[in-house]
């Protein structure tokens, strides 16, 4: 099977703050990551081919530093890792996100299943794989925890719902999204780490994908961030005091509107 | 792919809301979008439609009329029954382009976040995601959304400018569903897809329910809520009294759900559920970023932990330091007198 793993080069989310005078993200000093749920597609990816033959490409859209998780990847089990890097890609919503995914996915040819991870820790929208699949025309299911069978031309997966989960079948190729439940990621060997030192990186500009200049970065989003402020903070804590007794005393008169 | 570039602005008009109906039950936060949507509708001066797919829904349209639409467009059919990705995404794209809505809101549900990118994409319509606050702006009529990002460390608020429907996910529990006015009066019309938008080249074999019932954290007013200060998973057995005296759900940290106590539906937190319940009571729960940004928008937050230091205290109203083994045998009673008056 061929598999392609989207990836995405994320901050270490806990360390991002807004910067209090300029409203920017603060991003000096944080480390980049490979988003963690990717690390799980890509998990899922390499047992798959382990278990039933093919080989594992990643792709990532980013800035040049962004080979970083492309290398990683390729440490952790991955064949191939394309970076698809350009100026004109900055700035882009999901909607150009998955556009460019969608040029890039069918630069690269014939593929059986496409992973992503449920959504990026720093955007946090989870519409990204959902748009991919639907511009390349192929069925998907979000938020998969485990991946029961593949026969022949069908994979059958269980599909997190809020109330629990479906059991669901659909044919390939197909697009999945994953949750962490679905595996646990290894850590990479050192020949993984050798071979991914050499490994060469293919990197595709959007001229290289065919990408409409109307439908890439900021000019192709449809959606714009006008501001960003931090979260409002939550009123003066009510200390209580006293004993342990007289402090649920006063918590149970403080919580009477819910009782 | 051609975009489509520019579309004429004033062709579009209405406020739309995809109303979840799985399994024999409306999702609740379908009523708390048609309160928001209202409010958008008649700050724009237009009408407020609901859209209703699934089979057998009995008289949920009429249920939506009385909650604040206008207009219900009721798609009832057995393929719609289970929900699929494909087939939910073909009927909704379909029906916004005929009807060509300037708004269509959703729930940022697990089957709203999963199938509404598609009709987004299809569409070539913005798509925001999981928003806590909808607003128009006055000069321009546009709709402005605002959202969480980066685990909830900062606030975006987003704007679509030059395409059309401004579509938004929106997180349960933020919005105020409207009272009930059975006296309301609204049209529903009843809409027969093409089969071809029925065909699912998804299959669901089986609908498997998270084991203790139905649990979802997000549609529950009161959470109890256990983190590794619980020590064992027997403590979960002590959060449930508390919770049926209130009739509470109980929800987890991660590290509960990581060491086996708890199933993952119950886990708050990034990477887990957002919820906003009234009530959130938290115990033995140090209060790591990664929960709090799913827990901060609860109307009231109670911490019980024995460090004084853990940074839960940071977002509680209130706070009791000390051990939850002591706290909570304690705080049922107290209930339950309170109870008997
Ligand atoms: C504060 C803020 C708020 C935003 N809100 C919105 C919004 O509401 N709507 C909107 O359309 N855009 C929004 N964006 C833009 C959005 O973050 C970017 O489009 C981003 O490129 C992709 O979205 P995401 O990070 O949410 O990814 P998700 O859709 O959450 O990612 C899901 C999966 O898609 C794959 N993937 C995502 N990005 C890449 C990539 N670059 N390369 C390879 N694989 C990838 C990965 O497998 C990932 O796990 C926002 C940006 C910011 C800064
Ligand atoms: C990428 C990423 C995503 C994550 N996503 C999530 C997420 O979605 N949700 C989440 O919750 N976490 C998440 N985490 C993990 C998070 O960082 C914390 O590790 C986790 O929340 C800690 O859980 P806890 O508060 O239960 O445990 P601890 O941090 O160990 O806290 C236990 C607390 O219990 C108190 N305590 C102990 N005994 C008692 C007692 N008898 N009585 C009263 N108090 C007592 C202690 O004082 C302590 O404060 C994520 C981490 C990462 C890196």
């Amino acid at each position: 099977m061929k598999i392609i793993v989207c990836v995405k080069q994320v901050p270490d989310a806990k360390d991002v703050r807004l910067d209090p005078v300029t409203n920017t993200l603060a991003r000096e000093g944080v480390e980049s990551i490979m988003n963690p749920y990717d690390q799980h597609a890509l998990e899922e990816a390499v047992r798959l081919v382990e278990a039933h033959g093919g080989e594992v490409t990643v792709v990532t859209m980013g800035p040049p530093q962004a080979e970083d998780v492309l290398r990683q990847a390729i440490s952790c089990g991955a064949d191939n890792g394309v970076l698809v890097t350009d100026r004109a890609f900055a700035g882009a919503d999901t909607w150009a996100t998955s556009y460019t995914l969608e040029r890039t996915v069918r630069t690269l040819g014939n593929f059986d299943l496409v992973l992503c991870g449920k959504q990026a820790i720093d955007g946090d929208t989870a519409q990204v794989g959902p748009g991919l699949a639907t511009r390349l025309d192929i069925p998907y299911v979000t938020c998969v925890q485990k991946v029961r069978e593949i026969s022949g031309a069908a994979i059958v997966v269980e599909r997190m719902m809020d109330d629990g989960y479906d059991v669901v079948k659909t044919d390939l190729p197909a697009l999945l999204t994953v949750v962490k439940d679905i595996n646990e990621p290894r850590v990479p060997s050192l020949k993984g780490k050798m071979k991914a030192k050499k490994a060469v990186i293919r990197r595709l500009t959007a001229a290289d994908i065919g990408a409409d200049p109307a439908c890439i970065g900021l000019p192709g989003s449809p959606t714009q961030v006008m501001r960003v402020f931090p979260p409002q903070a939550r009123g003066a804590r009510a200390v209580l005091t006293g004993s342990i007794d007289e402090q649920i005393d006063q918590l149970v008169a403080k919580l009477a509107p819910y009782l | 792919t051609e975009k489509a570039v520019k579309v004429d602005l004033d062709e579009w008009s209405g406020v739309w809301v995809f109303c979840e109906y799985r399994l024999g039950c409306l999702a609740p936060v379908s009523l708390e979008l048609l309160g928001a949507g209202r409010r958008l509708a008649d700050l724009r001066g237009v009408k407020l439609s609901a859209v209703l797919f699934g089979h057998d829904t009995g008289d949920t349209a009429t249920t939506l009329i009385a909650h604040g639409a206008d207009i219900v467009y009721r798609v009832d059919h057995e393929q719609l029954a289970v929900y699929s990705e494909d087939t939910y995404a073909a009927v909704l794209t379909s029906l916004v382009r005929e009807h060509r809505p300037e708004i269509v809101l959703a729930g940022a549900t697990a089957i709203g976040r999963s199938f509404v990118p598609g009709v987004a994409t299809s569409l070539d319509a913005g798509l925001t995601a999981d928003c806590t606050a909808l607003d128009i702006r006055e000069e321009d009529g546009a709709l402005m959304q605002t959202r969480p990002a980066f685990g909830g460390n900062i606030m975006a608020t987003i704007v679509c400018l030059s395409s059309r429907p401004q579509m938004a996910t929106v997180r349960p529990k933020v919005m105020r569903a409207l009272d009930c006015d059975p006296a309301r009066t609204g049209d529903i019309v009843d809409i027969a897809p093409p089969p071809g938008q029925l065909r699912s080249r998804v299959q669901v074999l089986e609908s498997v329910a998270a084991h203790g019932a139905k649990v979802n954290i997000q549609e529950a007013d009161i959470l109890i809520s256990g983190g590794r200060g619980l020590d064992t998973p027997k403590g979960f057995e002590l959060l449930q009294q508390l919770a049926d005296v209130l009739g509470a759900k109980v929800s987890a940290s991660r590290a509960a759900v990581d060491a086996g106590w708890i199933p993952y539906p119950h886990q708050v937190g990034q990477t887990g559920k957002t919820v906003a319940p009234k009530l959130y009571i938290a115990c033995g729960i140090s209060g790591a970023v990664q929960h709090v940004a799913g827990m901060q928008s609860s109307e009231t937050i109670v911490a019980i932990n024995r460090d004084p230091h853990a940074s839960i205290f940071d977002v509680a109203d209130f706070g009791i330091v000390g051990d939850l083994y002591e706290i909570v045998p304690k705080l049922i009673k107290r209930i339950e007198e309170y109870r008997r008056g």
